[in-house]
């Protein structure tokens, strides 16, 4: 059967969705552990967060102060933009009715159960006793769409384009959390044989779950350059840049090789792929790490842009 | 329990003692715990919901979602009842399918004296751009939902025919799947026929009205009018279930002659569309041109052979309530055979006589809108307070053509489970019927709606009715 453009699309988005409302709650739910532990930078701290998801002007026209719960609830349960969890998990849903028949009714329910289960988690502003369970609650219930995708869909273009969805909003989600800390990361000369601190460094792995993983593979000492490679280079790591990017373009010629045909985007993602490949972290650090990230964000929308056009999302 | 013996009770008989389609169920419900099957509606809702068998009350600041109630008591009827009363059903859409050819092509039944031309002319689904033309396959009616109610052991009445986009198939279904999943042990004893091959059925019948433009298997597809249509969830399981591509207006335009949807891969042609639109926003060029949610053109693509439209486009004459009142005509006229299916009296209101009877009984009739649908508009005259019948009878009086009248029935009750035991609600059943070139496929059983509040016989589900599901025993 062939799979109409606005299904595709509509499931790009919905796994798009799904991982950015993820992504969120994991960015929120480091923010909240700096808050707890180093009260006195919290402000700074819930600031780089709306900065990451760009919503610092929105969260500022609602003129509330940098109050942890403040921000929370701006960001989980926020109405007045699109941006917060809840109203992103309910654009995953219009966009899992949209493609209600290219999905198994697994993951059908499963989606439908996640947003149903979390408005009504959600349905009154949130305390601070609140906050662990209904993070864990957005964690897992994101896990459970995933576990009904892989368990239960065809692999076919339609999955392929799930994932597309997932890997585009991973790979700009990743630059964008290192974007905003990459000063951290830059090696300067005034830190070294000085105390760190390390706990921006945690904040930053925390916030991409990357935490555990990068201290099992370096249990030893922390140096900004190993912590940049790692979330850059380290194809082990399935939130690292490079790890997206070849996800990408892993996806890309399934889809070329199910249709017999590839389209413009494959030479682009093809590229992307193999020059990040061929750079080193010093590389990148000598001719900038925030350079590097932006223009890495440009080309993962450039191909946002060509997905949809080359496979007929919109007209 | 005790029956209120006005109305005949499908469950029980005069002595309290279930009759015997409910005999084995009567004899399980004797067994069971009345706290845990109050559980099991909870369940049932709960099913409902994360299925998302839900539909979108919009206009609200936040979208509200609402479920259709269920009852977990089952509606059963007998094999020997339902062959009866399938057989009237055949027996009524054979001759739709008939009548709406001929008022399409020579109007013999007008010629024979037996519709007054008038109510073929100035009846505004006829479409003036269908006559002479006959669909593929020459079926106008391909899904038929005729609305039975009935009043005693042998009393099976048509209240009504939906011929243009019947729906509630998908609750059907549903209610099938909740209850097997609900009360396993129920089917493993008692021999219920199946229907969760309607899909499957609606697609062999689909297919086998393919236009002549079609090469090799037909590609079928569903449009809908998109997911914030309240029977949005319907569209989207019957395309999911029968394989069918669901599309809207903006996925498709015509392309060297042929309706075809944007794909990932180019446009590809469409055989066979499962409209879920009314004739009116099918084609902007045709009928309303601001409507967005159709196909320019599509009408002469259809009339070319390039595709067919299921339902046909002009379909909806059928489902008027001033030609009800001559089905029974009807049927006598295209089989040459005497209705099986008895048709409720009807009192047209646009004849005098009429108008007059109905004037002088409206609290005992029940007054419907002739375009109307939906149990909106209508007046129940029994129920009806003393200046609502005259508000009532002024509108007749000012336009009486736009109403009927038929007599308030007797409805059969069917109980629902309540908080305090069984109760008897007012039923009616809408089956499903499939129309190809080769057969009529009735699927056993179909919708039942029922009136949840106490004494009221108004089933509809934006009226407060729920729906049960509907068990035909095998024979």
């Amino acid at each position: 059967m062939a799979t109409l453009g606005k299904t595709a699309g509509a499931l790009f988005w919905m796994f798009r969705y799904l991982e950015r409302s993820e992504n969120l709650a994991r960015l929120v739910e480091a923010g909240l552990r700096m808050s707890l532990t180093r009260g006195e930078t919290a402000v700074q701290e819930w600031r780089s967060v709306l900065a990451t998801v760009d919503m610092r002007d929105a969260f500022e026209a609602t003129e509330q102060a940098y109050d942890p719960l403040h921000v929370v609830n701006f960001l989980l349960r926020g109405r007045t933009h699109g941006g917060s969890v809840l109203s992103m998990l309910e654009a995953a849903r219009d966009n899992a009715r949209r493609a209600r028949t290219a999905i198994t009714r697994e993951v059908w329910e499963a989606t439908n159960e996640c947003f149903i289960n979390i408005r009504s988690a959600l349905a009154r502003p949130l305390r601070e006793a609140d906050l662990p369970q209904v993070l864990g609650m957005i964690r897992q219930h994101s896990a459970l769409v995933r576990g009904a995708l892989h368990g239960t869909m065809l692999r076919n273009d339609i999955y392929n384009f799930a994932r597309l969805g997932t890997f585009v909003e991973r790979a700009d989600n990743t630059a964008r959390i290192i974007d905003v800390k990459y000063y951290l990361l830059l090696p300067s000369l005034s830190h070294v044989g000085s105390t760190l601190d390390t706990s921006q460094w945690d904040m930053l792995l925390r916030s991409l779950s990357a935490q555990r993983s990068y201290r099992w593979l370096n249990p030893n000492e922390t140096k900004p350059i190993d912590i940049a490679r790692f979330l850059i280079f380290d194809g082990r790591f399935p939130r690292s840049v490079l790890f997206c990017a070849l996800k990408i373009s892993e996806n890309l010629k399934w889809l070329a090789f199910d249709y017999a045909e590839e389209k413009p985007v494959h030479a682009y993602a093809a590229k992307m792929a193999d020059d990040l490949q061929k750079l080193t972290i010093e590389q990148i650090f000598e001719s900038g790490l925030h350079e590097f990230l932006q223009t890495f964000m440009r080309s993962i929308a450039a191909i946002a842009n060509l997905i949809e056009k080359d496979y007929r999302f919109i007209e | 329990m005790g029956i209120d013996n006005i109305f005949f009770d499908e469950m029980y008989d005069e002595a309290g003692q279930p009759r015997s389609s409910f005999a084995s169920y009567g004899q399980w419900l004797a067994q069971q715990e009345p706290a845990k099957l109050l559980k099991k509606t909870q369940e049932a809702e709960d099913l409902f919901r994360k299925t998302g068998i839900t539909f979108a009350v919009y206009g609200k600041e936040e979208a509200e979602e609402r479920l259709i109630p269920f009852d977990i008591v089952p509606r059963i009827i007998s094999a020997q009842e339902w062959a009866r009363v399938s057989r009237g059903i055949e027996q009524r859409v054979r001759a739709m399918n008939a009548f709406l050819h001929d008022i399409y092509h020579r109007q013999e039944i007008v010629r024979a004296g037996k519709l007054p031309e008038h109510m073929v002319s100035s009846n505004s689904a006829f479409l003036d751009r269908m006559i002479g033309f006959t669909p593929p396959g020459g079926v106008y009616s391909h899904i038929v939902g005729v609305d039975l109610v009935r009043t005693g052991p042998n009393d099976f009445f048509a209240l009504e025919d939906n011929a243009r986009t019947p729906s509630g198939v998908s609750y059907m279904l549903e209610n099938r799947e909740t209850m097997m999943r609900m009360f396993p042990e129920l089917f493993t004893h008692m021999k219920v026929r199946e229907v969760s091959d309607y899909p499957k059925r609606l697609r062999r019948s689909l297919s086998a009205c393919a236009p002549p433009a079609c090469k090799g298997d037909p590609v079928i597809a569903v449009l809908t009018p998109g997911i914030y249509n309240s029977a949005y969830f319907e569209h989207s399981f019957l395309a999911d279930q029968m394989g069918a591509e669901l599309v809207e207006g903006h996925d498709l335009r015509i392309v060297d002659g042929r309706v075809a949807m944007r794909t990932t891969q180019g446009y590809q042609a469409i055989d066979v569309l499962y409209r879920r639109l009314d004739d009116d926003y099918l084609d902007p060029l045709s009928f309303r041109p601001d409507s967005m949610l159709g196909v320019p053109g599509i009408m002469d693509v259809y009339m070319a052979g390039g595709i067919t439209i299921a339902n046909a486009p002009g379909t909806g004459i059928v489902d008027d309530k001033a030609i009800y009142s001559y089905v029974p005509d009807i049927v006598r006229f295209y089989t040459g055979e005497e209705p099986l299916l008895q048709n409720v009296p009807t009192w047209r209101c646009s004849e005098p006589d009429s108008l007059k009877y109905v004037l002088d009984n409206l609290a005992e009739l029940v007054v419907k809108e002739v375009h109307g649908s939906g149990g909106y508009g209508m007046l129940v005259g029994p129920a009806a307070s003393k200046r609502e019948l005259a508000d009532f009878a002024a509108k007749l009086k000012r336009s009486p053509g736009k109403y009927i009248a038929q007599p308030t029935l007797a409805l059969s009750t069917v109980p629902i489970l309540t908080r305090k035991g069984l109760s008897p609600r007012h039923v009616d059943l809408r089956p499903f019927v499939l129309v190809s070139p080769e057969r009529i496929d009735i699927t056993p059983g179909g919708l039942t709606r029922v009136a949840l509040k106490k004494g009221s016989l108004v089933v509809n589900s934006s009226q407060g009715g729920g729906t049960k599901d509907s068990w035909v025993l095998e024979g």
